[in-house]
């Protein structure tokens, strides 16, 4: 059933790119757009994933790695022009002044820069656990972010950064969104990927079979950092703008909610509501503007579509406590169960 | 010596756990470590698995000094335990309990795991074939595929071992391993532990309250009280112990 599965997996690719083509050339900026937006929210739903989800660490660090990489990548692409006019209070660093880079690298530049950033936080750090961890990654977040702030030379501090090039397209986005979707998947059946959940189930027991507890976890946070960051440098390539008060703990918490109503410790949980939640967003907008239910009539309320999404997901909390996948995967195999797929002889493992 | 324990002492605060423990577990023997509650026996454990650093004394495993080193490296160098309060990882089969025990031998890092290189494969395979072995060899190879806390009690304390016995170890440390058996399971497990030290040539250390269990199968016993040993000797000699008898029965 295997090649069955392999076979399914590489039709539906096909089929995705084939559609993803087409809504590229029919559907208009603003819906193109939410689609994006979903792709990078899938690589930083899936950061956190890794690192709440499936080695138990409960971080909130997310943020301030995604600056990091914001503000490297976007300080790599912009062109010479751009930069002199960002700066105006104070002058760039001239060796950055006159340095453009292709994109590609400079998200890998971003991503890295944001790994170091992860590995010299995670070291002093992950010897807390629970609420301390999220305390302590929390506050360095913060960290990251003030440092940005007032760092003018190089990050042009609180005026934040204009006219970054527009280099995240769809192929961009959604190609790195399936690339760490497949490495997270290899990785979490990997016997590194066991690892981590042991550390995650019991961490006593994981020593005494031979896991290097403290290695493992720093792997993880540096390993998560750096798809906080690569995603922080498409956000900044997307939207063009980034400044500090983006990257504050709104933005983690937003990439947390998705997490947790896809299910923490699964994939595919954090895909499908990475998807549901960008485009539920959007798709609530009309709720801010003026009402007319019949009896009531409301004349734009601005924040009802957030009490609204607050309680569509007080309910999925309460109904699925464990969000949407708790921790099992959508597979092949499940499917077929579900009797979706056409019937099998015999069901293998996906 | 197998496992040589030198004045091993662990205080915490004022407390003093376990006194200048002085073991000794030889090749293929199987040795009994026997007290009351709370007379220090899992902290003796502790100090041997690096779970503990000593407070003074040494720890020396087959002629290497291995105090204060981590419980990681220990189980490397081939020493390996199960709890006494079963730890098994809750969301995981009952497989992938015993793989997560072949961690130390797999030379896995995320790098190679990701890319699925040969050498990798080739590991996993074969820490998939030992882990199935030892999943035959404890009888739980019908429950291969099973979350591990699904299991009754006894199979549990059996995957236990099976995951301790994944990581290859010679010397092999068991914290009651029959505790909550009834005396039918307690003769199984007996003959279980004789047959294991057979086929992976181990030394087995074991903490024990059914004094059934440690009687059958050890050559030899620690007894402790208060951290303090008090007695040492074949069962035999143990039994007939007046310091022994006086602390687990009393005496007027």
């Amino acid at each position: 059933m295997k090649t069955r599965d392999t076979l399914l997996t590489l039709i539906a690719l096909a089929v995705f790119v084939l559609l993803l083509g087409l809504a590229d050339r029919t559907m208009g900026n603003y819906a193109m757009r939410i689609l994006n937006l979903s792709a990078i929210y899938i690589v930083l739903a899936l950061s956190l994933n890794l690192v709440n989800g499936f080695t138990g660490l409960f971080s909130l660090g997310c943020a301030g790695f995604m600056a990091v990489g914001a503000y490297v990548s976007a300080l790599l692409t912009m062109s010479p022009d751009a930069k002199e006019m960002n700066f105006f209070l104070e002058p760039l660093t001239p060796w950055l002044q006159h340095l453009t880079l292709p994109f590609g690298i400079a998200l890998i530049a971003g991503g890295v820069c944001a790994a170091i950033a992860g590995l010299i936080i995670g070291i002093p750090v992950l010897r807390l656990k629970d609420d301390y961890l999220a305390i302590a990654t929390l506050g360095f977040g913060e960290i990251i972010r003030v440092i940005i702030t007032n760092y003018q030379g190089l990050t042009n501090g609180a005026q934040g950064l204009k006219s970054i090039p527009k280099y995240s397209t769809t192929w961009v986005v959604w190609g790195v969104a399936l690339l760490t979707i497949l490495f997270m998947s290899r990785l979490v059946r990997s016997s590194y990927g066991r690892q981590l959940k042991a550390v995650r189930d019991d961490e006593i027991a994981a020593e005494a079979m031979g896991v290097n507890v403290f290695r493992v976890k720093v792997a993880s946070f540096t390993i998560s950092s750096f798809m906080a960051g690569v995603g922080g440098a498409m956000l900044g390539h997307m939207i063009t703008t980034i400044d500090p008060k983006m990257f504050s703990f709104m933005l983690t918490f937003n990439i947390l909610l998705i997490v947790v109503l896809g299910g923490n410790g699964s994939i595919s949980g954090s895909v499908i509501a990475s998807i549901g939640v960008t485009v539920l967003m959007e798709a609530m907008r009309f709720l801010d503007e003026p009402l007319n239910f019949l009896f009531v009539k409301t004349d734009g309320l601005p924040g009802l579509r957030m009490v609204v999404f607050s309680a569509l997901l007080m309910i999925v909390v309460l109904f699925r406590q464990r969000g949407l996948m708790g921790d099992r995967e959508l597979s092949w195999e499940r499917l077929a169960k579900a009797g979706l797929l056409p019937r099998s002889k015999k069901g293998g493992l996906a | 010596m197998k496992l040589v324990t030198n004045g091993a002492t662990m205080r915490f605060g004022g407390l003093v756990a376990v006194s200048a423990l002085n073991l000794e577990v030889d090749k293929s023997e199987i040795v009994g470590l026997i007290g009351p509650n709370g007379a220090g026996k899992t902290t003796a454990f502790n100090m041997i698995t690096g779970v503990y650093e000593p407070t003074e004394g040494r720890v020396v495993f087959e002629g290497r000094d291995i105090t204060g080193t981590k419980p990681h490296r220990i189980t490397e160098a081939g020493i390996a335990r199960t709890f006494q309060n079963i730890r098994l990882f809750s969301t995981m089969s009952v497989l992938e309990n015993v793989l997560v025990g072949s961690t130390v031998r797999e030379k896995a890092n995320w790098i190679n795991s990701v890319l699925g290189t040969p050498g990798y494969r080739r590991n996993a395979k074969e820490a998939r074939e030992f882990a199935m072995e030892l999943l035959a060899d404890t009888g739980l190879a019908d429950n291969a595929g099973e979350q591990a806390t699904s299991l009754p009690y006894g199979k549990q304390r059996r995957l236990e071992i099976a995951r301790a016995l994944a990581s290859r170890p010679s010397l092999l440390l068991l914290d009651e391993p029959a505790a909550g058996m009834n005396p039918q399971e307690s003769i199984e497990l007996m003959e279980f532990i004789h047959q294991i030290r057979e086929r992976f040539d181990l030394s087995i250390l074991l903490i024990e309250h059914h004094m059934q269990v440690v009687m059958g199968v050890c050559s030899r016993m620690y007894v402790l009280d208060y951290g303090v040993m008090i007695a040492h000797g074949t069962p035999g000699e143990i039994r007939r112990d007046p310091k022994v008898i006086e602390a687990y029965l009393g005496v007027d």
